[in-house]
């Protein structure tokens, strides 16, 4: 699951040591498991490929989220403004295209390629202005991205006066709600993206760098690691797939307002948590953050399945949070041991 | 209370820690009115007494009587409930507090409602400050004002609560000399009016300058005890590290040759430079030399280190390396300039979860890998230095937080071994070794050496700095104040410096 060396055997450790120390990894592929067996006994039509692509399709928003956010929570720091960047960057994509006359928004219409790429501009420098707070300034991550959460749905605000957008420019409007056969274009984006992820954290020297400033900071600062560099580059890596998630987004609901994207702050951190990398730094990954979206994506659309009393089924989500933060907290302490 | 008795008196006191013994038989007293000062080497038992006093520890052998009454502390509470206060060298002050406050912390006064009653408490704070004839507003939170001041409040508050014996430990360490000088005047008001104060302390002038008697420790023995009247610095150095006591310490009581290299090139130059804890430092570091630094706790010379390292930024003065001027904006820009700074603190350098080659490769990845890590080439380079280090077990696909202490601070090393550095910064580069782990180090140093490397050790400890140094330098309140160059030193020169 995790990029540490899960291929390398136990030495004389023993088994049961080694199987303490992956319970990072093994829970939520357990809890994955049995969350599938459940429902498909439940509900005959769970498990069948249209619902499979459904829950693809449902997790791919959160999924290029949940990317950026991984590298933020392997730094041990939080970003709390990936949703609101997402969806300040889809209305700002929209505020660049030309939109129906009956739009009444002031909007600044250009080219295509022009308004994605201000767009993308746009999420670097929310992501800048983050890290300079967080590595110039010296304001923790969990302050600083609360205010940038506000700043987010300030420039939403601003941008769209209460007013719905629907036009955004072709290739995003195809990436968001077009498809490839049977496959939408969105889920081949989301994996795209964990791919890339992957690699960089698993097989670049910044990927290594990001999991030992995770680990140790102060080691790394010792080991001439420029800690503030690769902290203000896990920042705007966030806000970037941020942007990206707000932009296709916009074109996978149809339509670019305030507040579309309320949901999927609490959606990310609990995808990558419930996956089961460390709130305290340095361990997990993007396979672990795969693990947490399905976990998620199964959970809440199996429940929708079974007909639940659809008020329970905000409370179990919330339980199934809970139940992973212990199980992160205790893994890390029997890794400590182990 | 038995009149004549002395204030504190201490009969066979015993104390080991898992079969370390850290104190045989002592017996100490302390007079009333009297400033003791009591000196040693780290280790050397003087702590272990102290915290035995100050109820700390509860559990040893012998007996002790304060003011003639047989006396047995459960706890640092009934000790202070019995008249001991101490000091530590940290200081225990709320900054964001009051100066009223801090002197009040724990006793506050409080009315009939159970409220703090504020001006009952500037009220006998101002009287108990102006009593000892600290001249502070007790209104101004402590954390604004000089760590002189904050100390001498920190004495008032434990005399405020009722301390009839104070335990000052290193009070002088941090202090400016005319901070020391107001220090001395409020310790002699404390004594005159009958109470107590021990001093422990490295600095073996203030010792000299304020107590009235003297006592030394050595390997857990109470030495001697003198008038200050009777003695100097020379008689105190002699019973702290024990001449005649050779055993382990032959080498370094006799006169060490110290292997200056004058003509050696300079590497590293530090020209008046300042920062956090350290002033108008200059220096050079000299290629195929090993430069030590030496100084008790406090002095200033692991700030150093770490600012040579570009953990903390100068604030004056200027760095040169190979003669070009050298600014350090952060350790990576000091790893890329060719420095290398292997801290005190193993867990401060290591990566406990991750293997051991990923611990070796971290300082050198950017030199093995431009985008791609290869974790084939980590690995053999690993490999190499785990086997030329002697690290067990020698396999470097293991946690590292498996490996014993001993073998992690190998570890700490072979980071920086695997490309050599141009400077290399070793701070405390022995501490908590044992006998055998020491002398590996001084083995790779001396190896280190050969290949012309610059070097600093930087240590409290003076057995570290003789064993591996070339050339000496002694600082002392954050300055340097002496050079041993040519020639030779011994261990109790060096401590006369310090």
């Amino acid at each position: 699951m995790s990029t540490s060396d899960s291929a390398v055997l136990p030495r004389n450790g023993g088994g049961l040591r080694w199987l303490r120390g992956q319970l990072r990894n093994i829970a939520p592929f357990a809890t994955l498991l049995v969350l599938v067996a459940l429902f498909s006994i439940a509900s005959p039509s769970f498990a069948t490929l249209d619902n499979v692509a459904n829950i693809a399709r449902q997790v791919s928003v959160t999924a290029i989220i949940a990317v950026g956010l991984t590298f933020v929570i392997l730094c041990a720091e939080i970003d709390l403004s990936v949703a609101s960047v997402a969806n300040a960057v889809g209305i700002m994509v929209a505020f660049f295209t030309l939109q129906d006359q009956s739009v009444n928004i002031a909007n600044f219409p250009l080219p295509g390629a022009a308004a994605i790429a201000l767009a993308l501009l746009g999420s670097v420098a929310l992501g800048a202005v983050t890290a300079f707070g967080v590595t110039v300034i010296g304001i923790p991550s969990f302050i600083m991205t609360l205010a940038m959460l506000q700043i987010g749905a300030g420039i939403c605000a601003m941008l769209v006066r209460g007013q719905i957008a629907y036009a955004v420019p072709a290739p995003i409007e195809l990436l968001g709600s077009g498809s490839i056969g049977p496959v939408p274009w969105i889920v081949v984006v989301a994996i795209l993206v964990l791919a890339i992820g992957h690699v960089v954290l698993s097989y670049t020297r910044f990927g290594r760098y990001v999991y030992m400033v995770g680990g140790n900071r102060e080691a790394a600062e010792y080991s001439g690691v420029n800690v503030k560099l690769v902290l203000a580059a896990v920042l705007i890596i966030s806000a970037v797939c941020s942007g990206i998630a707000g932009m296709l987004g916009v074109a996978h609901f149809g339509s670019a307002q305030q507040d579309e994207f309320d949901n999927y702050l609490l959606d990310a951190i609990s995808a990558v948590v419930v996956g089961g990398t460390s709130l305290f730094g340095g361990q997990g990954g993007i396979g672990n953050t795969v693990v947490g979206l399905l976990v998620l994506g199964v959970l809440n659309n199996g429940l929708d399945h079974v007909r639940i009393d659809s008020f329970l089924k905000i409370l179990i989500r919330g339980l199934i949070l809970l139940l992973a933060l212990v199980i992160n907290v205790y893994a890390q302490r029997l890794r400590a041991k182990a | 209370m038995q009149s004549g008795a002395p204030l504190l008196e201490l009969r066979g006191i015993s104390k080991s820690f898992g079969g370390v013994t850290a104190l045989s038989s002592v017996d100490f007293t302390l007079e009333a009115g009297e400033i003791h000062g009591l000196v040693g080497e780290n280790g050397a038992g003087k702590s272990t007494l102290m915290k035995i006093i100050a109820g700390v520890h509860t559990s040893f052998e012998g007996e002790m009587r304060i003011a003639g009454q047989p006396a047995r502390h459960r706890s640092a509470r009934s000790a202070r409930d019995a008249g001991i206060g101490m000091v530590h060298q940290e200081l225990s002050v709320v900054p964001e507090l009051s100066v009223a406050e801090n002197v009040m912390l724990g006793v506050q006064p409080v009315n009939r409602l159970g409220l703090v009653d504020w001006p009952g408490m500037m009220r006998r704070a101002r009287a108990l400050l102006a009593e000892l004839g600290i001249d502070v507003d007790p209104r101004v939170p402590i954390g604004s004002l000089p760590l002189g001041l904050q100390q001498l409040v920190e004495i008032a508050r434990v005399l405020s609560s009722g301390a009839r014996i104070v335990i000052l430990d290193e009070p002088t360490s941090a202090l400016s000399p005319p901070e020391v000088e107001v220090l001395f005047g409020l310790l002699r008001r404390v004594r005159d009016s009958g109470r107590s104060i021990v001093f422990i302390s490295h600095f073996l002038e203030d010792v000299l300058a304020i107590c009235d008697r003297v006592t030394c420790f050595r390997n857990g023995r109470l030495i001697e005890t003198a008038p200050v009247a009777a003695i100097d610095k020379g008689w105190i150095i002699t019973r702290m590290i024990g001449a005649g006591h050779e055993e382990l310490e032959a080498g370094y009581t006799g006169e060490i040759r110290l292997d200056s290299r004058p003509g050696a090139p300079v590497v590293l130059a530090c020209e008046a430079a300042s920062g956090p804890g350290f002033r108008e430092v200059s220096l050079e570091a000299r290629a195929g030399e090993v430069l030590g630094i030496y100084g008790s706790m406090g002095a200033g010379q692991l700030d150093l280190a770490r600012a040579l390292f570009g953990r903390t930024a100068l604030s004056g003065g200027r760095l040169s390396l190979d003669g070009r001027p050298l600014a350090l904006r952060n350790t990576a820009a000091a790893r890329r300039a060719g420095i290398a700074f292997v801290p005190e603190s193993r867990r401060s350098m290591l990566f406990a979860q991750e293997p051991v080659y990923r611990n070796v490769s971290i300082s050198i990845l950017g030199r093995i890998s431009r985008l791609w890590v290869k974790p084939a080439v980590e690995r053999e380079i690993a490999q190499r230095q785990v086997e030329s280090l002697g690290i067990r077990p020698p396999s470097v696909q293991r946690r590292l937080g498996t490996l014993s202490g001993g073998n992690q601070q190998k570890v700490a090393l072979a980071k920086w071994l695997t490309h050599l550095p141009r400077v290399l910064v070793l701070s405390e580069p022995t501490r908590g070794m044992d006998v055998g782990a020491k002398e590996e180090v001084v083995r790779i140093v001396r190896g280190l050496r050969e290949q012309g490397i610059a070097m600093l050790v930087v240590s409290t400890e003076p057995e570290t700095v003789l064993s591996l140094a070339d050339r000496i330098l002694v600082m002392k309140r954050g300055e340097v104040c002496e050079e041993f160059a040519g020639g030779t030193v011994s261990k109790d020169r060096l401590l006369a410096a310090a």
